[in-house]
């Protein structure tokens, strides 16, 4: 694995701001969009994340991660977050929280999970439910900086319900493609079974080893750890492969 | 005045256990790597100490077995967040590794199959304050847990603890890891919550 280039505004003490919950989306049953407003906020790469610190009346605080959805725009960003039942955070976000709240965090953090638009070689996203959301700011990105660079998504997720930013992936990109895998219930007309990810979905979906793609996987613990090893199976250099887990 | 989240109420550690600031408590054991987790076998595995003369002393799989070992009952966090109390673990103090080593370098750049480096002072790998970890809970360290062996310094984020371990890199003087050379804290210390740079 290559050493990971230093992002510039990492180099300052990342300050915790307060931000403000301008919009509410919900994304599914589980998942909700929330739209931040943060008048000073520096920017972010696509793939990184925030820290979130909540704090109780008693003094009490507790911080989590959350990867960022929205491409750059200087002033907001969405944060799209999964309801984890039994969560101390989650639910929290995504139950409790509505326009006009306030939220403190602090970022953007993280200089290895990203992709810059001076990228140009081909793009494998792979997506293991929620683990779209950083994925989801990298097409983003691409689209909002016309970007022709190839990518191509492999979203691996339970159910078409289940489907985050289903809408907008469907009206798609040009030079993005798409593939769906269901693992519990997929579409009525759908060629592919449902079922858990396989390194046949991985060489059919993605891209020949010798396009020397960058290789983002994102999701469960064991989604990335099977697609990483299948990956390098299929002879991606293990240092075209980067990953980012949850849970 | 301090900020105050609305609503919200949270969870505490459960009794008898005292978190980092920002940390919590999870009892399942989340993995955190950036890449592909390489495969090492017992067979192909080696580990080297080099001084800052260009000193090697290497140890094989038989070698790392033939040494005393410790059973450290430790504490873990991450920098993801997750605390996890209580671990046990099967592993060689650094103590027992450097014990015939002549040097007078204060730091050390840690190096691991895959390419993943981490800097610490030598000072917080010796003491018994860190192992060369090969067994997890009464098994061995699965790989997605750095096995067949991996560091262990628990007094820092996890992060300092390479997975995968293949080098301990003595140096006259400090270089950044892949993590800190992506921003995150030279040292490290969960307690002063020292996450990223200028924490």
């Amino acid at each position: 694995m290559a050493r990971a280039a230093v992002p510039g505004r990492l180099g300052d003490r990342l300050r915790w701001r307060i931000a403000e919950v301008a919009g509410r989306r919900v994304e599914s049953a589980t998942a909700v969009t929330l739209t931040l407003e943060i008048p000073d906020w520096p920017g972010h790469l696509a793939g990184q994340h925030v820290d979130v610190r909540l704090t109780a009346e008693d003094g009490y605080s507790t911080q989590r991660s959350y990867s960022i959805a929205s491409a750059s725009n200087g002033r907001s960003l969405d944060l799209t977050v999964q309801r984890t039942s039994g969560g101390e955070v989650s639910p929290y976000l995504v139950d409790e929280l509505v326009p006009g709240d306030q939220l403190e965090l602090r970022g953007p953090v993280g200089g290895w999970f990203v992709w810059r638009q001076q990228q140009t070689e081909p793009v494998l996203l792979v997506a293991g439910g929620s683990g779209l959301v950083p994925l989801m700011c990298m097409i983003r990105t691409r689209e909002a900086a016309g970007s022709r660079t190839p990518f191509r998504l492999l979203y691996a997720v339970r159910s078409p319900s289940d489907l985050l930013y289903g809408s907008e992936l469907r009206q798609g990109a040009p030079g993005l493609d798409t593939t769906y895998l269901y693992s519990r219930e997929a579409l009525k007309d759908s060629a592919r079974p449902p079922g858990r990810i396989t390194p046949e979905d991985l060489a059919r979906g993605g891209w020949p080893p010798d396009f020397e793609p960058t290789c983002y996987v994102c999701g469960p613990t064991a989604f990335v750890e099977k697609t990483a090893a299948y990956l390098v199976l299929l002879g991606h250099a293990p240092e075209r492969v980067r990953t980012e887990r949850f849970g | 005045m301090a900020f105050i989240s609305r609503g919200f109420h949270g969870r505490r550690p459960s009794a008898g256990t005292k978190l980092p600031p920002g940390q919590y408590e999870t009892t399942g054991f989340p993995v955190l790597s950036a890449g592909p987790t390489p495969r090492i076998r017992k067979d192909d595995w080696q580990l080297s100490v080099t001084t800052e003369t260009g000193k090697r002393h290497v140890w094989d799989w038989a070698g790392l077995m033939a040494l005393p070992a410790d059973s450290p009952t430790v504490d873990l966090h991450c920098v993801t967040k997750w605390s996890k109390f209580g671990t046990q673990w099967q592993g060689v103090s650094l103590d027992v590794l450097l014990a015939d080593v002549e040097t007078s370098a204060e730091h050390v750049l840690v190096t691991s199959y895959g390419g993943y480096t981490t800097n610490v002072p030598l000072a917080d790998l010796v003491d018994g304050k860190a192992w060369i970890a090969y067994g997890y809970e009464g098994g061995d360290l699965a790989p997605e847990h750095g096995g067949p062996a991996r560091l262990l310094v628990p007094h820092l984020y996890l992060w300092k603890s390479a997975k995968w371990v293949s080098g301990i890199e003595l140096r006259q003087s400090d270089v950044p890891g892949f993590w800190e050379t992506a921003g995150y804290h030279n040292y490290g210390d969960p307690w002063r919550e020292q996450r990223y740079q200028g924490d």
